[in-house]
């Protein structure tokens, strides 16, 4: 189940919008994000359906990979469509049989907002499969730069999310080999009433986090050892370069939200 | 021959407050004292709580002695010279996965170069540079997870050796490894020795580390015991046990051996030297 998730995934590879700077593709999705919320009609709504699979195929990403690994997603919209159909109460009635009415605008109402789920969990989907989480953050830290000057950490941050990242493979691995400890003394996860499960779990977390104190620990020495003094003088060893076609994508969103606004009511 | 690093009569106790009640022998560190020189390599070895971890946290400065002095370079370590100290050696712990900071082989090997603000093109090179001298070239983008302890060892070698350091400091950095790890990581050490005028200080229970070094300091109690050659140091055969160190296995062989009445000639350190002499021994006669 959890393997087919792709959600917050990062599938390597070459297509142009892999090779784009995480900049670029953040600062779009933020703002497409804002975007979606100006469509109101069926026109608005196609363009943005279509620029989402245009997206889509720049990317390389096989559609069935993509339906595939959203089902968990698919399903809540369509239920959320349900929803709508069923209880919005407003215009003309088109459909009526024994006590289920349908009303034309909920039947409106629920597609449009399922179409605007669907995009944007899309287009996020596109931003993370195509986007190492490392140079997320990096590209995060570059664009919070101007907050520094309100006091906001954003080196400390951005350095907390990778050490985070780095270190969850570790932890699942040590997460894994407690288990099997505690499974060879004799725990039980897999049955029980849900208290009890619950009740299982604990002699699971207290080593890890114990763990997880002492990795901090030796990690923060190991840092300040290697001279460690925080973000100021500090230079970069990730660079990120900026392209014509990071700046082809800001102009592309410019072009997009203009012809939303002329095209939505 | 130049001093690289040394201590003078230094003591240090982890409870300050405890100090003044209870008797000299819990101090972790009582009147040590001893020298380092450029260019050589000096193994640290003692049983647990000798103060050997003591010796490399007040060497590194992330703690100060109570009393005595520790120096580097020439210069008494503090708290002013701390960092320019610090960029002038290199150190490798005992957990491989606890001292790798960066997401990838090559983001770790620059966290020390981006920590002392070299630029951008400078640390590309050495990066470069010292992922080549401990032959991890080919791991450049290689995540941790992905890498054996003895590899992430020799990348955290990498780490020390991109800030052209004068010192290496290996605390205890085999001791997690599998056997073949730790022959990884020895070779390494043994090839930049050759290659660069690297001093290495190294806190372990390895024999065969041990055996390598040019000289040995033996630490029991927080007092410096004894300090020679391997040759020296392990002619005191039971003394060395009374502290709770086991002798190499040649060594101890031929120590058997003489007690049966063999009339072995040498001193065996390694095994090599033991089977030369064995299969030679009707020879010798």
């Amino acid at each position: 189940m959890l393997e087919k998730m792709i959600i917050g995934r990062f599938i390597p590879g070459t297509s142009i919008v892999h090779r784009m700077d995480p900049r670029s593709k953040l600062l779009f999705v933020f703002l497409f994000v804002v975007a979606v919320f100006l469509a109101n009609n069926v026109v608005s709504y196609a363009i943005l359906l279509g620029f989402t699979a245009f997206a889509i195929a720049l990317a390389r990403i096989r559609p069935y990979f993509l339906i595939n690994g959203l089902k968990p997603v698919i399903f809540l919209i369509i239920f959320t469509l349900l929803l709508h159909i069923f209880f919005t109460r407003e215009g003309p009635v088109i459909f009526e049989w024994k006590f289920i009415k349908i009303y034309e605008e909920g039947l409106r109402m629920g597609i449009f907002i399922s179409i605007r789920f669907l995009v944007l969990v899309l287009i996020t989907t596109v931003l993370t499969l195509t986007t190492s989480p490392i140079s997320i953050t990096d590209g995060l830290e570059t664009l919070l730069n101007p907050f520094k000057k309100l006091k906001l950490p954003v080196h400390e941050l951005a350095l907390m999310m990778s050490i985070s990242l780095r270190f969850i493979p570790t932890l699942m691995d040590e997460t894994d080999k407690i288990l099997k400890a505690q499974l060879a003394r004799g725990s039980d996860l897999s049955t029980g009433s849900i208290k009890e499960r619950v009740q299982a779990v604990i002699p699971l977390l207290v080593p890890l986090f114990v763990s997880a104190f002492k990795r901090a620990e030796d990690l923060a020495i190991a840092m300040e050892v290697r001279g460690y003094r925080g973000g100021e003088g500090r230079t970069r060893f990730r660079q990120l370069s900026w392209h014509m076609r990071d700046t082809a994508v800001l102009i592309t969103f410019v072009l997009l939200v203009g012809v939303l606004l002329w095209v939505r009511k | 021959m130049k001093e690289i690093a040394s201590m003078h009569h230094v003591e240090f106790s982890y409870d300050m407050e405890e100090e003044e009640s209870s008797p000299m022998s819990t101090k972790a560190l009582n009147n040590a004292s001893f020298t380092l020189y450029e260019g050589e390599w000096l193994a640290v070895v003692g049983h647990n709580g000798s103060g050997k971890s003591t010796l490399a946290k007040l060497l590194i400065g992330l703690m100060f002695p109570s009393s005595g002095e520790v120096h580097l370079f020439s210069e008494r370590l503090s708290e002013e010279n701390l960092w320019e100290t610090r960029s002038r050696m290199g150190i490798v712990f005992q957990n491989p996965d606890n001292q790798f900071v960066g997401s990838t082989v090559q983001d770790d090997v620059a966290f020390a170069l981006e920590n002392n603000g070299v630029p951008y093109d400078m640390m590309v090179k050495r990066v470069q540079e010292a992922l080549e001298q401990v032959k991890m070239k080919d791991y450049i983008n290689h995540e941790p997870h992905h890498l054996s302890g003895g590899q992430k060892q020799r990348v955290a070698i990498a780490g020390a050796l991109a800030m052209h350091p004068e010192l290496l400091i290996l605390d205890e950095a085999t001791s997690m490894l599998d056997p073949q790890g730790r022959e990884e990581v020895i070779e390494i050490v043994k090839k930049l020795r050759s290659e660069i005028n690297l001093t290495v200080l190294s806190i372990t229970h390895d024999l065969e580390e041990v055996l390598l070094a040019d000289r040995i300091l033996v630490m029991n109690e927080g007092q410096v015991l004894m300090v020679g050659t391997p040759q020296e140091i392990f002619q005191q055969g039971t003394e060395l046990e009374k502290v709770g160190l086991d002798l190499p296995f040649a060594l101890r062989v031929s120590e058997l051996l003489r007690a049966t009445g063999v009339e072995l000639q040498g001193n065996h350190m390694t095994e090599e030297e033991l089977v030369n002499e064995l299969w030679t021994f009707h020879f010798s006669k």
